[in-house]
């Protein structure tokens, strides 16, 4: 399980890396995406990896903390999805006026037939 | 009266919150009632920002003022702090008297160039002050994010194709940077287990050796996000160009936004990392002395290559960052305090400067900077073609010409540490801490000063006489030497706020001393984080709300 995440986090922000190195503004936005996966993945891994654990006390358990998972980083993967979430909409938003304004969608703005 | 006085601290996120929020369902009509309540919004600011401050230089000695307040009164491990302390305090003031000289200054023109601009300013002044004020690694992530998105609406208001451009890698940039501080952040909760900025210094001591490089790693990497805000060299190629075309309003505030940065490295770095954190002390210390003294470089070459007055501002934001730098990795208490004191001036003169470009600016023919560069290099004479443009001749205020000039002298002698101005004592003091760690007036003969002390020197001297030149230049070029130029109308409302910055430097100059001990004993506060550490994680009944 700890293989298969490492790998999906690896791969996600590889090809995350990679696009934000593209020329065209769409490219950056899907790769700026998939660095964010890759990041919530990771903070999520960080609260150590107990399969099948929940984050939060049952009613009448003894409470030992090795028994469940960290609900901390949980919480923060949520704050984080839904702060990437604004800000990806709002680079979205930019991208489209670059559009307007330069005719292209080169990130320096540079007009497609250059 | 007692209530207030006891969440004082926390007025500053929601005032500007509750202000902004008002504004957004106000439409264009109006315009005045939306301008009214920024205003009032931070000048109410300006006055807690005010209270705080002296409320946390209250108490001397031994008995440091740190005041915490607990949302909902948790205990800090598990709540959401707030912590004012004198850096706090000075960062609010700050932030606050720029905010307010920005917000008077866009109300002639610049607020009607796109809509929300007030709304988005309000939220800009929330995040900043949410960022000075949180004791919580995850609360500094969200309040950057809060003062982002509003830069990023600030940075295209008025929108056009350089705004657009710029903004564009300014997103890009900076969405990366915050994944950066999210990988940072949580590679150091796996390995402490806290988030708490104080919880934290108390655990790091005991951390096993195994686990020291994983902090260690989560620290540098939280630290790039914070360098890419401060615009440190490799990673500020971003700084001149989006600060040179946003408009100037909010340019003026994102001077202290690149503080922001440089307010986050000094305080976790000497929270974290300080005298007393085991093996990890002073980590990354050279990094910052070697990286500010390449941005002070970098910040110089391009002030001397730079042609147009916005882009000079940018560079002269990235010296003042890079100054900023090298002074915390120095890592002497006289060094920051010099340093703090440098901070408070500087930011104040480039807010100064940027509103005062624009003025400059309007009186200038568009096609001027290109002409400059074109008399560079051929040195041919005067084209007096387009003097045919004398229809917005007017002086609102008297002697235009002059009170600008005088004005952008000011701003020339405080970037480029020039006496008699606080840009000066700044310089002068941190260069003598660096020479003279032990103080003025003490043997220092036996101390022998390292050779990074000595690049620091060198480098903040040339950086003020690469800023002397490229200002004389600029201010010859602009004021001077233009042969045909038109009057430019300025009205007072537009005059009167670089007035303000500028007579808030000359008030540090005349106060320098109760305003050096201030930030001496800031420094001293940040160097020795125990008060910080033991009265945030007091428990919540012994609150140490205000302490006599």
């Amino acid at each position: 399980m700890e293989f298969i995440l490492a790998l999906s986090i690896g791969v996600l922000g590889g090809s995350g890396v990679w696009l934000v190195m593209r020329p065209r503004t769409f490219q950056v936005i899907i790769g700026l995406s998939l660095l964010s996966y890759a990041v919530n993945l990771f903070i999520f891994s960080m609260g150590r990896f107990p399969i099948g654990a929940p984050p939060v006390l049952e009613p009448g358990t003894a409470g030992d903390p090795a028994h469940f998972a960290d609900p901390v980083p949980q919480a923060l993967v949520l704050t984080a999805i839904v702060i990437g979430f604004a800000t990806t909409a709002l680079f979205l938003v930019v991208m489209l006026a670059s559009r307007g304004l330069t005719g292209g969608d080169h990130v320096d703005g540079r007009g497609r037939d250059e | 009266m007692s209530a207030l006085s006891q969440h004082l601290a926390i007025l500053p996120i929601l005032l500007p919150l509750i202000a902004g929020a008002i504004m957004i369902p106000l439409d264009d009509q109006r315009r005045r009632l939306r301008a009214g309540i920024g205003i009032a919004s931070a000048l109410a600011l300006l006055v807690i920002a005010i209270l705080l401050m002296v409320r946390a230089g209250a108490s001397e000695g031994s008995h440091a003022a740190v005041s915490v307040y607990r949302l909902g009164d948790w205990p800090a491990k598990f709540g959401i702090v707030l912590v004012v302390d004198r850096l706090s305090a000075l960062m609010l003031v700050l932030t606050a008297s720029l905010g307010l000289a920005a917000l008077v200054f866009s109300t002639a023109r610049w607020e009607r160039m796109g809509p929300h601009f007030h709304a988005l300013f309000q939220f800009q002044l929330m995040g900043l002050n949410g960022a000075f004020l949180t004791g919580d690694l995850f609360n500094l992530f969200v309040f950057f994010e809060v003062l982002l998105a509003a830069s990023y609406g600030l940075a295209l208001h008025g929108s056009g194709i350089a705004r657009v451009k710029a903004g564009l890698h300014y997103i890009a940039i900076n969405l990366a940077a915050s994944l950066l501080f999210l990988i940072g952040v949580s590679m150091i909760y796996g390995v402490v287990g806290t988030l708490n900025m104080a919880d934290l210094a108390a655990r790091i001591p005991a951390i096993p050796a195994g686990d020291r490089p994983i902090l260690e790693a989560g620290a540098a990497i939280l630290g790039m996000a914070f360098l890419v805000k401060a615009g440190m060299w490799p990673l500020g190629f971003w700084l001149p160009t989006t600060y040179a075309a946003a408009s100037p309003p909010a340019a003026a505030i994102f001077a202290m936004m690149s503080k922001v940065g440089v307010y986050a490295v000094l305080r976790l770095s000497l929270l974290l990392f300080g005298e007393d954190a085991g093996a990890s002390a002073g980590f990354g210390e050279g990094w910052l002395l070697a990286g500010g003294i390449m941005t002070i470089g970098f910040g110089a070459v391009s002030v001397l290559a730079t042609q147009d007055l916005p882009r000079l501002a940018g560079a002269s934001v990235m010296i003042s960052s890079g100054t900023l730098l090298a002074a915390v990795g120095a890592g002497q208490v006289s060094v920051t305090g010099g340093a703090l004191y440098y901070l408070a001036s500087s930011a104040l003169a480039v807010g100064a400067l940027f509103l005062l470009i624009e003025l400059l600016e309007r009186g200038r023919d568009v096609g001027a900077d290109v002409l400059a560069v074109t008399l560079e290099a051929f040195g041919d004479g005067e084209e007096d073609e387009d003097a045919g443009e004398a229809e917005e001749v007017g002086v609102a205020i008297p002697a235009t010409m002059a009170i600008l000039g005088a004005c952008f002298l000011c701003c020339a002698l405080l970037l480029a540490g020039l006496p008699p101005l606080s840009g000066f004592i700044a310089k002068f003091a941190m260069l003598s801490a660096v020479l003279n760690p032990a103080g003025l007036g003490t043997a220092a003969a036996a101390a022998v000063v390292p050779a990074a002390s000595w690049g620091f020197l060198a480098a903040v001297i040339l950086s003020g006489l690469a800023t002397v030149l490229a200002t004389t230049r600029a201010g010859i070029r602009n004021l001077w030497a233009v042969a045909d130029r038109v009057v430019p109308r300025v009205s007072v409302i537009e005059i009167a706020p670089v007035l303000f910055l500028l007579l808030l430097c000359i008030g540090m100059t005349v106060q320098a001393g109760p305003v050096m001990r201030y930030m001496q004993a800031a420094a001293a506060e940040l160097h020795a984080p125990h008060a910080y550490v033991r009265d945030v994680l007091a428990p919540a009944g012994a609150r140490g709300e205000v302490r006599p």
